[in-house]
C-alpha cells in the first residue's frame, strides 16, 4: 500500500533530510470520503432500526396501506436526473467553463428542490392522515430514515448555493474545483443512500 | 453531523494550490451510468407495481439484488471508484465500511430476532405484533 | 410579565433549577465561581488575554491543541474523581439506619456524571491530546492534515464538557447510568432536563471527536515523511491510526443512536418506548455496537505509549514489531464482533450468547501477544526504571489481572451471576485505570519534556505512581470480593452490616488514589518552579528512537526545519547510529497554516444551541442554529488560511538552537 510518494530514489539513500520544500499530498478528498463513510454508518443505524422495528405497526397502518409508489418513482427520477446534471457540472468545471458550470449547478439544485418538495408533500399527507411519526415504531423509523436523507439533501442544496456564489466570485481555481468535487461525492452518495431507501423501505414495504 | 457537512470540505490551508489526481469521469461514463441506473430503477418498480413474479419473496430478493447492482453502478460511474484513487485508500475505506454496515445490519437483526423469539408474548395483542 | 411570555423567553428554565437548597452544590458553586473570578482577574491583571487568544485559543498548532486537550482532561479528572470520592464515602457510611449524606436522586446523578465525565471528558481528551501532540512529530510532518478542523474539534469537546459542568449548577444531570438506557431515559421516566444535558453534551463533543478522528487518519495516511512506509511507522502512530479508524467508524453509531433517543424525547416517536411497537432493547444493542469499540479506542493508544516507552527505556528495538502491528489491526476488526457480551442477560438464546462469548475470548489472544512482546523487549534489555517505565511495569501486572477477570466475564453462564455486580465494576476499572490511565500518565511523563523543554520532577512522579498503584488495588480488590458475594452496582444504601468493612477499605483506597492525583499536580508545580534544573537542551532527554526526538524541545512552530527522510523503523535511532549531522545552513521559507478564531466561535454557538434545546428555549435554539449555519458558511469564504514563515525567522530560531547545542559540549 506504500504509495509512490514514499518511495525513495537512489540519491536519497544517504540523506536524512530534504533540502527543498516538501509538499505532502492534499488530503481533502480522502478526508471527505472518510467523512462520507462515517455518514454511511449513521444511515446503517437507521436502516438497522427500520429493519428491526419496521414491522411493528402497533395496530396502525402498514407500508402497503400508506406508500404511494408512483410518487416515489417520480422522486427517484428527480434525484437521478440531478445526479447526471451534477456530472455535467463537474465536466464543465474540469474544462474550466464557468457559465455552463453555474447553469448545470442551478439545474441540479432545482431537481433537488423538486425532490424535497415532493417528500414534504408526502410527509404532510401522511401526518394529515394520522400516520405521523408518533403513531408506531414502524412510522417512527420510516420518518427518521427518509427524513434524515431529506435533511442531507437540504444541506446539500445550501452548500450548492454557497459554492455557486464562490464560483461566481473566484472562478474555477484549484480550490474551487476541489470543493465542487467534494459536493459531487456528497451528492452522488445521497443518491446511493436513496437506492437503499426506495428498494428496502418503499418497494419491500408494499409487498 | 451538520457541522461536518460544512467543515470537512475546507481546504487545509497549508497545502492550498497543490494539485491532485482524483478520479474524474468522462461524459461517456456519466451517460452509461445514467442509462444503467434508469434501467435498474425501472425494473424493480415494474416488478413490484406489476406483481410480475409469483411470490413476494422472489420479488424481494430480486429488488434487493438489483439495488446492490445499482449501488455498484453508482460507485463506478458517478463516484469514479477504482483501486487506484488516493493510493487505494478510498477503496479500502469503502470495503471496511461495507463490512461494518453488514455487521451492524445482520448482527442487529440476528440479535433482536433471537431475543424476540425467546420472549414470551404478554397477551393476544402482542401476539399479533410478533413478526 | 405574563406567565406565557416568561415561558416563551426561558422555556423550562426557572429559579427552581438553581440548586440554592443543596448545600453541597452551593458550596461547589461558590468555590468554582471564586476560582473562576480569580483566574479571570489574574489574566486581566497581567494582560494575558491577547496572548491567550492569539497563541492558544485560536491556535491551529497541533502541539498546542494537544496540550489544551490534556489540560481539559486534567480539569475534568478533578471533577470526575470528586464524584468517585463522594460515592465511596456514601457507600462506606450508608448502612442500616444511617442513610448516608446523599439523597438517592443526587447519588444517581453522581454515578452517571462520574462515568460520563471519566470516559468522554477525561480518557478521550487525554488520548486525543497525546495523539495530537506526538503523531505529527513522529511522522515528520509540520501539522495535521486539517489544522483548522483540529482547533474546531477541540473546542467542540470543550463545549460538551461545559454543558456537563453546567448541569451541576443549572438543573440536574441524568440519573440513568452512563449509557442512559431506555425506558428509564425516556420521557415517561425521566421527564426532567438531566437526560437532555447528557444527550446534547455527548452530541456536541461527539462532532469534535469524529472530526478529529478523520483528521488524524488523513494525517497519518497522507503526511508521513518521505521513506516512511506503513511498516516503518512508530508503533504509537500505528495504534493511533487504528484508534482513529475506530473513532470514525463508531462515533457515528453513537450519534445516530442518541439522535433516536432524542427523537423519542423531543418528537414523541416510539423507537425505545414500551408501547406502540417500540423496543428499548434495540437501544442497548445499538449503543454497545459503539460502546465496545470505544474501549479499544481508549486502550490502543495506551498500548502504543507502552511500546514506545518499553523500547526506549530498555535501549532495544521493540520485540516483534510486525506482530504488534498485526495484533493491533486484528483487535481493531474483532472489536466489532463482541458487543453483545455487555448484555448476555438480556434474554438472547444460547447460539447468540455463545457466539459473542467465543469472539470475546478470541480477542484476548492478540492482546496477550502484545504483553509477551513487551516482556521480550525487556528481556536482556538495559532497563532504566524512570517514571514512564514504572507506569509501564505497573500496567503489565495490573492489566493482565484485569484481562483475566474479563475473560471470566466473557463466559455467559458466569456472566449471568456477575452481570451488573461490583465484580464488573472492579473489572472495568482494572483495565481502564490499569491500562488507559497508567498509559496516559506514562505518555504525559514521556512526552512532557518534548512539549515544554524540561522534564517532570521524578520524585513526585514516583510518589504519584505508587499511590495510584497501591490505591487502585486497595480500592478495587474489595469490589471484586463484594461482586462475587452478589452485591450489585449503583446502590446508595445497604442493609447487611457485614459488608461495610469492604466498603470502608475501598474508600481508603480511593483516598490513596487521591494522594496520587495530588502528587501529580504537585509534580507539575514543582517541575515548573524547578524548570531550569530540569531543562533539556538536547531535545532527546531519554535516548529516544523516533523522529519527535530529533527536533528541539519544545519544537519550533514548524516542527522540522527540513522534512526528515526515513530509512528504517526507529528513524532517529538510525540517524544517530549513522552519524547524522544537523544542518546549520540552507534554510528556506516554510509554508504554514494560519490561526483562526472560527473554531471558538462555532463551538461557542453550538454550546448555546445545546443549552437552548435542553431548556426548550425555542427562540434561542432557532437563532443560534441560524447563527451556526451563517458562521460556518462565512468561514468557507475565508480563503487566506496560510502564510510563509520567512527564511530569516527560520535562521534565527535554528541558530539559537545551534548555539544551545554547542554550549552543551
Amino acid at each position: 500500500m506504500a504509495s509512490h510518494a514514499h518511495a525513495l530514489t537512489e540519491a536519497d539513500k544517504n540523506r536524512f533530510h530534504m533540502t527543498e520544500e516538501h509538499h505532502p499530498e492534499n488530503g481533502t478528498l480522502l478526508g471527505f470520503w472518510i467523512y462520507l463513510m462515517s455518514d454511511c454508518l449513521i444511515f446503517a443505524v437507521l436502516f438497522a432500526t427500520y429493519a428491526v422495528l419496521g414491522r411493528n405497526y402497533a395496530a396502525g397502518p402498514s407500508g402497503a396501506d400508506l406508500f404511494d409508489l408512483p410518487l416515489v418513482a417520480v422522486n427517484t427520477g428527480l434525484l437521478l436526473f440531478s445526479s447526471i446534471t451534477y456530472g455535467f457540472a463537474m465536466l464543465s468545471a474540469q474544462a474550466g467553463r464557468k457559465t455552463p458550470t453555474l447553469v448545470w449547478l442551478a439545474v441540479t439544485g432545482l431537481f433537488g428542490l423538486g425532490f424535497l418538495s415532493l417528500e414534504l408533500y408526502e410527509f404532510h399527507h401522511l401526518i394529515h392522515e394520522g400516520a405521523g411519526p408518533q403513531r408506531s415504531a414502524f412510522l417512527s423509523s420510516f420518518f427518521t430514515l427518509v427524513g434524515t436523507h431529506g435533511l442531507h439533501v437540504t444541506f446539500g442544496i445550501i452548500w450548492l448555493v454557497t459554492l455557486m456564489v464562490q464560483v461566481g466570485q473566484r472562478g474555477l481555481d484549484e480550490a474551487m474545483k476541489r470543493r465542487l468535487m467534494c459536493l459531487s461525492m456528497f451528492w452522488h452518495f445521497l443518491d446511493v443512500i436513496w437506492i437503499g431507501v426506495f428498494s428496502f423501505v418503499y418497494l419491500l414495504g408494499v409487498l | 453531523m451538520t457541522a461536518a457537512g460544512h467543515d470537512t470540505h475546507h481546504a487545509p490551508g497549508a497545502h492550498e494550490g497543490h494539485g491532485h489526481d482524483a478520479g474524474h469521469g468522462s461524459l461517456k461514463d456519466y451517460v452509461i451510468g445514467f442509462v444503467l441506473a434508469v434501467i435498474l430503477t425501472a425494473i424493480p418498480f415494474w416488478l413490484v407495481m406489476g406483481r410480475v413474479l409469483p411470490t413476494p419473496q422472489m420479488t424481494a430478493v430480486a429488488v434487493m439484488g438489483l439495488a446492490v447492482i445499482q449501488v455498484l453502478v453508482h460507485m463506478i460511474y458517478f463516484l469514479h471508484m477504482n483501486s487506484r484513487s488516493e493510493g487505494g485508500w478510498t477503496l479500502l475505506a469503502l470495503m471496511f465500511t461495507l463490512i461494518l454496515v453488514v455487521i451492524t445490519l445482520s448482527g442487529s437483526l440476528w440479535v433482536m430476532h433471537n431475543l424476540n423469539t425467546h420472549m414470551m408474548p404478554l397477551d393476544a395483542h402482542d401476539m399479533k405484533q410478533m413478526p | 410579565m405574563s406567565p406565557d411570555l416568561v415561558k416563551f423567553i426561558f422555556g423550562r428554565l426557572t429559579w427552581e433549577a438553581i440548586p440554592l437548597h443543596e448545600p453541597i452544590l452551593l458550596g461547589t458553586f461558590i468555590v468554582v465561581a471564586l476560582g473562576g473570578l480569580a483566574t479571570l482577574g489574574l489574566l486581566t491583571r497581567y494582560k494575558l488575554w491577547g496572548y491567550l487568544w492569539r497563541e492558544w485559543l485560536t491556535s491551529v498548532d497541533h502541539k498546542k491543541i494537544g496540550v489544551m486537550y490534556i489540560i481539559l482532561a486534567i480539569i475534568m479528572l478533578l471533577r470526575g474523581f470528586a464524584d468517585a470520592l463522594m460515592m465511596r464515602a456514601q457507600q462506606a457510611m450508608a448502612f442500616g439506619d444511617n442513610a448516608g449524606y446523599l439523597p438517592s436522586h443526587h447519588y444517581d446523578q453522581i454515578f452517571t456524571a462520574h462515568g460520563v465525565i471519566m470516559i468522554f471528558f477525561v480518557a478521550m481528551p487525554l488520548v486525543t491530546g497525546l495523539m495530537n501532540l506526538a503523531v505529527p512529530l513522529q511522522i515528520g510532518a509540520r501539522d495535521v492534515a486539517f489544522p483548522f478542523l483540529n482547533n474546531f474539534s477541540f473546542w467542540m469537546t470543550v463545549g460538551g464538557a461545559v454543558t456537563v459542568m453546567l448541569s451541576l449548577f443549572v438543573g440536574e444531570f441524568a440519573r440513568t447510568g452512563w449509557l442512559a438506557y431506555p425506558p428509564l431515559s425516556n420521557l415517561a421516566y425521566s421527564p426532567d432536563v438531566g437526560v437532555d444535558y447528557y444527550i446534547w453534551a455527548l452530541q456536541i463533543a461527539g462532532v469534535g471527536t469524529t472530526l478529529s478522528g478523520i483528521n488524524l487518519v488523513v494525517t497519518i495516511i497522507k503526511m508521513r515523511a518521505p521513506g516512511m512506509s506503513l511498516m516503518k511507522m512508530p508503533v504509537f502512530t500505528w495504534t493511533s491510526l487504528c484508534t482513529n479508524v475506530l473513532i470514525v467508524a463508531t462515533f457515528p453509531i453513537l450519534t445516530a443512536t442518541l439522535a433516536l433517543l432524542t427523537a423519542d424525547r423531543y418528537l414523541y416517536t416510539n423507537f425505545f418506548t414500551n408501547d406502540f411497537g417500540g423496543n428499548p432493547m434495540m437501544y442497548v444493542n445499538l449503543i454497545w455496537i459503539w460502546g465496545h469499540p470505544e474501549v479499544y479506542i481508549l486502550i490502543l493508544p495506551a498500548f502504543g505509549v507502552f511500546s514506545e516507552v518499553v523500547s526506549t527505556f530498555c535501549g532495544k528495538r521493540l520485540f516483534g514489531y510486525s506482530s504488534m502491528v498485526y495484533a493491533t489491526v486484528v483487535i481493531t476488526i474483532l472489536s466489532y464482533l463482541v458487543w453483545l457480551h455487555h448484555f448476555f442477560t438480556m434474554g438472547s438464546g444460547a447460539s447468540v450468547n455463545s457466539f459473542f462469548g467465543i469472539t470475546t475470548m478470541i480477542i484476548s489472544i492478540p492482546t496477550g501477544a502484545k504483553i509477551f512482546n513487551w516482556l521480550f523487549t525487556m528481556y536482556r534489555g538495559r532497563i532504566r526504571y524512570e517514571v514512564p517505565m514504572l507506569w509501564t511495569v505497573g500496567f503489565m501486572v495490573t492489566f493482565v489481572i484485569g484481562g483475566m477477570t474479563g475473560v471470566l466475564l466473557a463466559v455467559p453462564p458466569a456472566d449471568f451471576v456477575l452481570h451488573n455486580s461490583l465484580f464488573l465494576i472492579a473489572h472495568f476499572h482494572n483495565v481502564i485505570i490499569g491500562g488507559v490511565v497508567f498509559g496516559m500518565f506514562a505518555g504525559i511523563t514521556y512526552w512532557f519534556p518534548k512539549a515544554f523543554g524540561f522534564k517532570l520532577d521524578p520524585f513526585w512522579g514516583k510518589v504519584s505512581f505508587w499511590c495510584w498503584l497501591v490505591g487502585f488495588w486497595v480500592a478495587f480488590t474489595p469490589l471484586y470480593v463484594l461482586g462475587l458475594m452478589g452485591v450489585t452496582r449503583r446502590v446508595s444504601h445497604f442493609e447487611d452490616p457485614s459488608l461495610q468493612i469492604w466498603f470502608v477499605i475501598a474508600a481508603i483506597g480511593a483516598v490513596i488514589i487521591l494522594c496520587g492525583i495530588i502528587a501529580f499536580i504537585v509534580q507539575i508545580v514543582v517541575s515548573v518552579l524547578n524548570r531550569e534544573a530540569l531543562r533539556d537542551e538536547t531535545g532527546d532527554p531519554w535516548g529516544g528512537r523516533t523522529l519527535e526526538w530529533s527536533t528541539s524541545s519544545p519544537p519550533p512552530a514548524y516542527n522540522f526545519a527540513f522534512t526528515p527522510v526515513v530509512h528504517q523503523l526507529d528513524a532517529w535511532w538510525d540517524m544517530k547510529a549513522r552519524g547524522y549531522e544537523r544542518p546549520t545552513t540552507g534554510y528556506i521559507p516554510i509554508h504554514m497554516p494560519a490561526n483562526t478564531g472560527a473554531g471558538v466561535i462555532l463551538a461557542g454557538i453550538s454550546t448555546v444551541l445545546g443549552f437552548a434545546l435542553i431548556w426548550h428555549i425555542w427562540w434561542l435554539a432557532a437563532v443560534s442554529f441560524v447563527a451556526l449555519a451563517a458562521a460556518a458558511i462565512a468561514h468557507t469564504f475565508n480563503f487566506k488560511r496560510d502564510y510563509y514563515i520567512p527564511a530569516e525567522e527560520v535562521v534565527r530560531v535554528e541558530d539559537a538552537r545551534t548555539e544551545a547545542l554547542r554550549s552543551l559540549t
